[in-house]
This record gives C-alpha cells, structure tokens and sequence, in this order.
C-alpha cells in the first residue's frame, strides 16, 4: 500500500468504511476516552511548531525547554498540518511477530502480517513492541454486551455485520489486514475465471472510500501496478524507517510550495 | 570438623544446646498460635479473599476492568509479576549459592528464605496468567502436542521463555526445599504425641531415619541441587529481563537489562527476607538463631546489590545520551521529568539513596532501621517496574498514541489479594514447617555458637592469625611464659598461624 500525503485531506472516509468493512466494534465515549479506541486505521495530525532547532540553538534554550516548547503547535497563521493516516504496516520483520508465545500473529507469503484471532491467548506483547501503535485489543466482548449497545448487540445492528469477517471476542489482538476477504475473493476469482490476477482487482476499504486517491492498494512484485511505481517514487518513504522493520506500507511524503 | 576462630562472632547464641535447637525449632510447630497470628492470619485472609474476588471479576468480564489501554499494554500485572520473581530470588541465592561457597550463616535463614521463594513464585505465576485476555487458553503457552493441525509455539518469543524459566524455577525451588525439610519433619514425627500429627508427619518425613547413608545421600543431593539451582539465580531474572531487553521499545531495549535484573532481584529478595525474618524472629523466639550477626551480612548484601543497581541506573542515563538516539534520550528524559517524574525519583531515592546507609556499621545493626530500609528497598523496586514498564510504553514512538495509564480499584485490589495471599502461605508455613534448618543447623553447635566458643576458651586453646610484627613478638613472649602443652605454629609470609593448648 502507498499513501500520498500531499492528496490527504484527512476527512476520515478511511477510518469509517474500515470500521463497516471489518466489524470494527464502535466502543463509546468512555472507552474513547481511557485511550481505548478500536480503530485498524487512524489519522494521525502533526502541527508545525513555532520552536525550530535553529530557534532554539538562537535563543541558547536547554534540550527540555526546546522539546517542550515543540510540544505546542503555534498559534500563528503559519500554522501547518500534516494528515498521517496509519495502519498495521505490515512490517516484513515485524517485532510483534517474534514476541507472540502462541504465534497467533505470523507472516504469509504474500507479505502480509496475519493475525490469527482464535490462537490469541491476549498477552498484548504483540501491541507492546508495535513501534506504530496499530494494534487494537478487545478489552471486552463488545457483541452481545449491553455496556456496549451501539450496533452489535441488537438484531437489526448485526444484519450490518460484514458476513465475510469474523466478530472477535473478547482478550484477542485485532488490527488492519489489509481487508483480507477482499483479497482472497479476488484470489478466487481470478481462479475462476481462469487468469492471472490483475492490478486493481483488489482494493481495501479504505483506499476504495478515499476520494482524493491518496491509498493505492496492488501487489508491490507486479512491475506493472500502480503500487510498485508509488514505492519507487522519490518522495516514498517509510515510517520510521531506522527501525528497519521494513514495512509494507509506503508514504509518500508531502511537498509544499513556499517562500 | 569444621574449626573456627573464637574470635569470630558466633551464629548460634545463649549457649544453646543440640537439644534446646530440637526445642526451640519444634515449639511453633507443637504448641498453639498466639492471637497476634491469629489477627495477622485473618487480615491476610480477608486481603486475599479481596484478590480473590478482583482476579475473578478480571476473569468473568475482560481485562478492561484493569486501566490498560492501547498504548500502555501492560501495567501492574507485570509490575506485580517482576516484582514478586524478584522477591523470590533471594531464597535460590542463599540456599544454592551460599552453599557452594559454605557460607554457615546461610543455616539459620535458608529454610525461611526458600519459602518466601517458592510463595513469591506462586504470585509472580498469577499474573502472566491471569493478564492474558483468555486466561483459560493459558495452556497454550505450553508446547503440548494437539489436534490443531501443527500448532506449535513460538520458541522466539521472551514470554515462552519466561514459562520455561519460571516453571523451572518453581520446581527447582520446591524439590531443594523439600528435600532441606525432610529429616526436620523426621524430628517433629518423632516427638508428635497426637497420631494424626504422627501420621502427617511420617508421610511428609519419607521415611527418614537418620541413618548415615540417609545423610549422605542428604547430602549429595543438596550438592546436587545447588549445582542446579546456582545458575538457576543468574537465568530466572536474566529471561524475564529479556521480555523487555528484545524488544524495540526505547527503555525496553537495552542490553544492560539482564545483570542489572539480577542485582535488583537479589536486592529486593534480600530486603523481603529481612522484612518477614525480623518480624518471625521475635514472633517465633529466634534471636539466638537469626542473629545481628546475620542482619549485618544480608544488609551488606543489599547495599552490595543496590549500588549494582544504582550504578545500572546512572548507565542507562549515560548511554541515552551517549547513543545519541532521540528516542532513547526522550525516553529517559520523560522517565525524570515527564508526568511520572514521581514514580521514577521514589525509584531513585527508595533504591539507590537509601542503602548507602548501610555503611554504616552501627546503622547495619540496627534492628529498627534495618527493617524500615527493608519495606523502602520493597517499594522502591515496585517501583522501578513501573518505571521502566510504565513510562517506556506511554510515551513511545508515534506521540498520537501517548496516554496515560492510571490504576483501577482491580487492579490495586489483585495487588493487595497476593500480598494476601503471600502471609497466608507464610503464616501457615510459619505454624506447621520447621522455620529453621535444624538438622543443617546442629552441624555448626560445635564451631560456631557461643557455647563451643566458651568451651574452646576454657580448654585454653587459643587459635588465630597474626599478621602484626608486634603482635606475634607478644604472643611468642606469651608461649614462652606459660608451660604449653602443645604447640603448633605455621609462619605462612608475614602471617603466624598459632595454635596454644595448655593446662
């Protein structure tokens, strides 16, 4: 997957059609509140500062004084903002897969990094070592709980239900797969039809409801797709790259014309 | 025999004989609990039954009931864990380690050590069990054969580690002290008056008999066993470090982590020990046997241990900087001043301030104080689990998922449940088990209590080593003024090692 953050406008389609598509339990004010949101997918916002490394280097400010003046976004009509929309990365040497006791989160083939739910036992070493902080836990069973009674506790909200992705219970690990049904639908497909895959067969929730184009979904060993171009583009880049964890997922970094 | 100067202080006090030590040790066991047992007994009761009661709520509802979150995965659960593997390291280290290298004053604390060992390890267990979101899939963890097509484990990760070494550890623990406790429950079947006691007892003893072979089977087992148990010491705290060490977390991944885990394990062991053995001693009667004397050395071996981790504390600081990795440097910039600047300077103060004390002699006899820095040291290492738990995951990578963590009532109820549930096990233990080694014990009446020292002093034998020019010019003066009996000297150096005997 490729996301441009020039096209991000960051109206958050993504993160809805994500929770549609994947039984994504919608939690509440309370649970939102103790940071317990269920969301595969975010959107992280960045500010500019009015601190700058060469500010502070200017004005003498010790190391805490600048970092905590970084801290505020300025309050000027200068003021930038960059829209971040993160996702399981899908890390080629993911630190939460050497950490499960149980390897209930593993790699396929395919590049992807699987979760499987009925092998979680629920230790959250997984979401610990997560460098991005993508995965998301069930702290309850969020179906069938009346302290939950948003839509998947009533007859009428379970006919919303996507019959194509399980509802996990509660104590498992759950985090984006990159709309896996989807895949394997197209998989089948093709098969039937008797073809190779093509570049665009698939699509994710989320790059399907952006309509700036900004999420490019394909395989990255097909020369051919739209996704391999995005990964070989100057501007692509991966989050926190140092690491080395080696995502799957690639940004491409946003470009401003200015003085 | 095991021959010892009389001017080395002696571990056994008030001239006590083999018989007042069958006494002395038999008594909790055959006579009845006073009402501050009692009191202690059921106040320990109704905290457990309160653990108890949170640990089931946690299990019938979700780990939500806790204040994890997203970001902050773990908490107290782990915390508690670390915390009281911690504590039971202190019990291995003085039973295996301080045998290996015959330290005698390991005799009258190692039956006691090893229990608050092996019921430390039993509250360490119930966490890694119990955070599990499924706890009744916790058999998973185990590389059982299944019908799962061929599920196995996953021998990468530090958790599985951390079953292998706990549950090693546990049995280890458990099979040394049983076999400690034999021919002491031999001595209490034997003078049981009641049948039933007779009965328990026999079972319990394995048909002891004191036989030399029986001993010297004792005593290549304990040798044995200790062999076992020694590495064991250094492993157990290394592994569980290594949930954190391996990981890309900054202030988790740190390769410090493993001897800095095991110097705090010792550190906060030893001040449990001193913690309950200060409190069983006067309870149970044991000055004569747990002596200042060997307050003095465990306080040496916690200031020892806690400078380790001072200085482990102060690396961690220079290595941030040093490495020059902006994460790592916030990390620990966040740890001091960040929102939990509080949790990590009580950590600096409870652990690095306060057993610097102990150099000092008089305060290192000190009963009082001893047993205050015992209960500081224990909440100083709560809290550097917290601390490196803690404030490394809610402030990581990403700063759109820093969050706080604050406790619930489940969370601090399941804490105090094991604290519970840890005098429950003591205070039995301390009521039906021989709380000394007697048997081991009886083995040093005639080298090293006060009786034998007394009775080497009337015999008028003198044995010591001098390594002072004018201290052996007078001792030779001395020889040559009295009419000796025997005499025997050896010069090794600057040394004179003399050996008087005379009427």
């Amino acid at each position: 997957m490729s996301v441009d953050l020039n096209s991000c406008t960051g109206c958050g389609a993504c993160i809805i059609a994500c929770h549609a598509e994947n039984n994504v339990p919608v939690v509440g004010k309370e649970e939102i509140r103790r940071s317990r949101d269920m969301h595969w997918l975010r959107i992280d916002r960045y500010y500019s500062s009015d601190m700058t490394e060469e500010k502070a280097h200017q004005d003498g400010l010790s190391s805490i004084d600048k970092f905590l003046a970084m801290e505020d976004a300025s309050a000027s009509e200068s003021l930038e903002v960059v829209f971040h929309p993160v996702m399981c990365q899908h890390c080629n040497h993911a630190p939460c897969e050497t950490v499960c006791p149980v390897a209930a989160t593993t790699h396929s083939r395919e590049g992807l990094n699987h979760m499987a739910y009925n092998r979680c036992v629920g230790t959250r070493y997984c979401a610990n070592n997560c460098p991005y902080k993508v995965r998301r836990f069930n702290w309850f069973n969020y179906s069938d709980n009346e302290q939950f009674d948003f839509y998947m506790n009533n007859d009428l909200g379970k006919m919303v239900l996507n019959p194509d992705v399980v509802v996990r219970s509660r104590g498992v690990m759950e985090k984006c797969s990159m709309c896996i049904q989807n895949i394997q639908k197209a998989k089948l497909d093709a098969k039937k039809e008797n073809r190779k895959l093509n570049d665009g067969d698939v699509d994710c929730a989320c790059a399907s409801a952006c309509d700036s184009g900004s999420m490019v979904f394909g395989d990255v060993l097909d020369k051919k797709s739209k996704v391999y171009a995005e990964s070989k583009s100057p501007r692509a880049y991966h989050l926190l790259e140092e690491l080395d964890t080696q995502p799957s997922v690639w940004y491409q970094t946003k470009v401003r014309n200015k003085e | 025999m095991h021959y010892e100067s009389p001017i080395r202080e002696p571990l056994i006090l008030e001239d006590k004989t083999l018989h007042d030590i069958t006494e002395d040790i038999a008594r909790p066991v055959e006579g009845k609990a006073n009402k501050w047992w009692w009191a202690l007994f059921l106040f320990s009761l109704v905290a457990f039954a309160w653990g108890a009661g949170c640990l089931a709520y946690t299990a019938g509802t979700g780990v939500g009931v806790w204040g994890l979150n997203k970001t902050v995965g773990w908490a107290w659960d782990i915390t508690n864990f670390v915390w009281w593997v911690g504590i039971g390291h202190a019990g291995t280290l003085i039973s295996a380690v301080l045998l290996l290298f015959r330290q005698k004053w390991r005799l009258s604390i190692n039956r006691s050590a090893e229990a608050m060992t092996i019921f430390a390890v039993v509250q360490a267990g119930l966490f890694p069990i119990f955070h599990m979101g499924r706890p009744w899939l916790a058999y998973w963890v185990l590389p059982l054969p299944n019908t799962y097509g061929s599920l196995w484990v996953n021998f990468n990760s530090p958790l599985l580690w951390d079953v292998f070494a706990i549950s090693t550890y546990l049995t280890v623990s458990l099979v040394f002290w049983y076999m400690g406790l034999i021919p002491d429950f031999a001595m209490i079947r034997d003078r049981a008056v009641k049948p039933l006691t007779k009965k328990i007892y026999s079972i319990l003893s394995f048909g002891w008999s004191g036989r030399a072979k029986h001993w010297q089977r004792f005593e290549e087992l304990s040798l044995v066993l200790a062999g076992l148990a020694t590495p064991l010491v250094l492993s157990v705290h290394t592994i569980v470090s290594m949930d954190f060490a391996t990981s890309v977390i900054p202030g988790w991944h740190t390769t410090i982590f493993p001897p800095y885990f095991v110097a705090g394990a010792i550190f906060s062991g030893f001040a449990m020990v001193q913690t309950l053995l200060l409190v069983m001693r006067k309870v149970v009667y044991m000055e004569a046997y747990i002596t200042i004397k060997h307050i003095e050395y465990m306080n040496i071996v916690i200031m020892v241990t806690g400078s380790i981790v001072g200085v482990a504390y102060i690396t961690e600081l220079f290595i941030a900087w040093y490495s020059g990795v902006e994460f790592e440097q916030y990390a620990f910039l966040n740890r001091a001043t960040g929102p939990y600047w509080w949790a990590y300077w009580a950590m600096m103060t409870c652990n690095v301030f306060s057993p610097q004390f102990m150099w000092s002699k008089r305060l290192r006899t000190s009963i009082a104080f001893t047993f205050f820095i015992s209960i500081v040291v224990n909440i100083g290492m709560w809290f550097e689990r917290f601390v490196i738990i803690v404030t490394s995951l809610h402030r990581d990578y990403l700063p759109s998922s820093w969050t706080m963590f604050s406790p619930t009532f489940v969370d601090i109820g399941i804490f105090i449940g094991t604290i519970g549930f840890f005098f429950v096990l003591f205070l039995l233990y301390a009521r039906t088990f021989p709380v000394i080694a007697q048997a081991e014990l009886k083995t040093i009446v005639k080298s090293s209590s006060t009786q034998s020292k007394k009775l080497v002093m009337s015999k008028k034998i003198i044995y010591g080593i001098y390594d002072d020019d004018d201290v052996i010019l007078q001792a030779v003066k001395d020889i040559r003024e009295k009419e000796f009996i025997s005499m025997k000297y050896i010069l090794h150096f600057q040394f004179m090692v003399l050996i008087m005997h005379w009427a």
